[in-house]
């Protein structure tokens, strides 16, 4: 008990480094550059957006932060560490939700919790709280012994997301968060981002929908075919491209034509 | 090419922690299954085929068939247990619920993640053995206290077996590709390693190519400890073919799925 309040007093302690830093970071598949010399750096307690449309290498990039796909060039650091050397360390101190909805369907919702928190080699007691908390906070305490398939889509994607943030992570990394969700629950799943951004969590988020990076981050960079096309405030994007709203920015920058 | 993040601890525990978790809750089924199998061999081969095969000959022994068959019984649901598990289960795990994904922005390695599940395989293969020789016993096919020995053995086994299916979860390309390994390796050693009928009756060169086979060896070690007539130098030698085995197989599962998952 004591050790989460000790975690949630840090994470509220601006932090001099930033939280992730990437310098001309490039990914590549065989002959195909999906991330092509990025360059970026996070500040603590800040809502950063990636923007791209669909093969842009936002997923990509999100891949290398957490030390998932090895980089084929650059430097990435994340809470000051190299993330090649310190992966392990670094990762106990984030959380991931992906895109795809990949909770175990195996085991009932309040379990996904508990067991996902094991991996982190969180003590049974910290995991069983650290569940409660999540569930009261994301709604899904009536559904604790619930299947996962019995879900709705939206209450699954809270699942990811409070899955992601069962280790009390100091960066929680949000790819796509509301596809494909109605907006409703897209606007309430705004709601909990903003309110864990005052609560000292550093997020970074990937989306192509503008209204809501346009809502929740503090900056953000638009990318396209793996390399940044601009990067700043929203509001100020908007001032300095035109257009009206950062989905005019963003056609402006990337273009019309169909994506793959 | 090792990435600095191929490391392997005690931390795959982890992961076998949560399969533990997951079929504690279908305990049902998984103990039925190797309480009623040995149940019904022992109703078709020892009732049906008395009349057929009233006794026969194993290592200069005369002895009911059915007393020959049992400790195969328990053998190929080592293989079929942990071969199953690693293979049917592990890939859905992998590519429709996609449970590696998440499980890969833990602090876990890939390595410790396929480790944690092959482990839990021969766990599986343990505990089925345990249950198989339980219903066995009820009718003498099992000597004590050399029986005991097949648990440990089942483990053993277990490891090898797993970490052959974890090489062809790895490598096929959609779940219909594991009829391939099944139909190839496991049926056939199922059939000719000297499960269902002594491997003296074969010709030289099929001997030979039998005892190549893993499951030959822990049908072998299997009979003997049920027999009671261990320890043997072909003992020693099964076990060391056995260890090998696993040796072998478990660092190029790890390899190939980690060439599989990670990009």
């Amino acid at each position: 008990m004591a050790d989460s309040a000790i975690k949630t007093i840090n994470r509220r302690i601006k932090v001099s480094y930033p939280i992730i830093e990437a310098a001309d970071v490039r990914k590549t598949y065989g002959a195909f550059t999906a991330v092509d010399g990025v360059s970026f750096s996070v500040t603590h307690g800040e809502l950063f957006g990636i923007l791209g449309p669909n093969g842009a290498g936002k997923t990509s990039t999100i891949r290398m932060i957490y030390g998932y796909s090895p980089l084929s060039g650059g430097s990435l650091r994340v809470f000051g560490s190299d993330i090649e050397s310190a992966w392990r360390t670094i990762r106990a101190k984030l959380g991931v939700c992906h895109q795809e909805n990949n909770l175990d369907t195996e085991m009932s919702v309040r379990q996904n919790l508990e067991v996902f928190a094991g991996f982190f080699g969180m003590p049974r007691r910290e995991a069983a709280e650290s569940a409660t908390r999540l569930l009261d906070f994301f709604g899904l305490t009536h559904k604790e012994s619930a299947q996962v398939n019995e879900l709705s889509g939206g209450m699954m994607r809270r699942l990811v997301i409070a899955r992601a943030l069962i280790n009390n992570p100091e960066l929680l990394i949000l790819d796509e968060p509301t596809t494909g969700l109605d907006p409703q629950t897209r606007h309430q799943l705004w709601d909990k981002l903003a309110q864990l951004k005052q609560s000292g969590v550093t997020i970074l988020l990937t989306t192509h929908y503008m209204e809501e990076a346009a809502r929740l981050c503090d900056r953000l960079i638009i990318i396209d075919h793996g390399r940044i096309l601009v990067e700043g405030h929203p509001r100020e994007l908007i001032e300095r491209f035109g257009g009206e709203t950062l989905e005019d920015v963003f056609l402006i920058l990337t273009g019309r034509e169909l994506r793959d | 090419m090792t990435h600095k993040n191929a490391v392997l601890t005690w931390r795959l525990m982890r992961v076998w922690r949560r399969d533990w978790l997951v079929n504690k809750r279908s305990w049902h089924i998984n103990f039925l299954v190797p309480l009623l199998e040995p149940l019904l061999y022992v109703a078709s081969f020892g009732i049906g085929f008395r009349l057929l095969i009233p006794e026969i000959v194993y290592q200069g022994q005369v002895m009911p068939y059915l007393n020959f068959m049992a400790p195969a019984i328990i053998a190929t649901n080592i293989m079929y247990t942990a071969f199953f598990e690693n293979a049917f289960s592990s890939f859905v795990r992998m590519y429709y619920q996609k449970t590696y994904d998440a499980i890969m922005a833990t602090p876990l390695s890939v390595e410790e993640v396929v480790a944690g599940e092959i482990v839990w395989g021969a766990t599986k293969s343990l505990m089925a053995a345990a249950v198989m020789m339980a219903a066995l016993s009820l009718f003498g096919l099992i000597h004590y206290p050399g029986g005991l020995g097949i648990l440990p053995v089942a483990f053993l086994g277990g490891l090898g077996f797993g970490a052959t299916a974890m090489v062809c979860t790895g490598v096929v390309k959609h779940i219909d590709m594991f009829n391939l390994p099944i139909f190839l390796l496991i049926t056939p050693m199922y059939l000719f390693s000297g499960t269902f009928f002594p491997l003296d009756n074969l010709p030289g060169w099929a001997q030979t190519v039998a005892w190549c086979l893993p499951l030959t060896h822990l049908v072998a070690l299997t009979r003997g400890l049920a027999f009671g007539t261990l320890p043997t130098l072909q003992a020693f030698i099964s076990i060391a073919y056995l260890v090998i085995f696993a040796v072998l197989v478990f660092p190029i599962a790890l390899i190939v799925m980690r060439r599989r998952l990670i990009k």
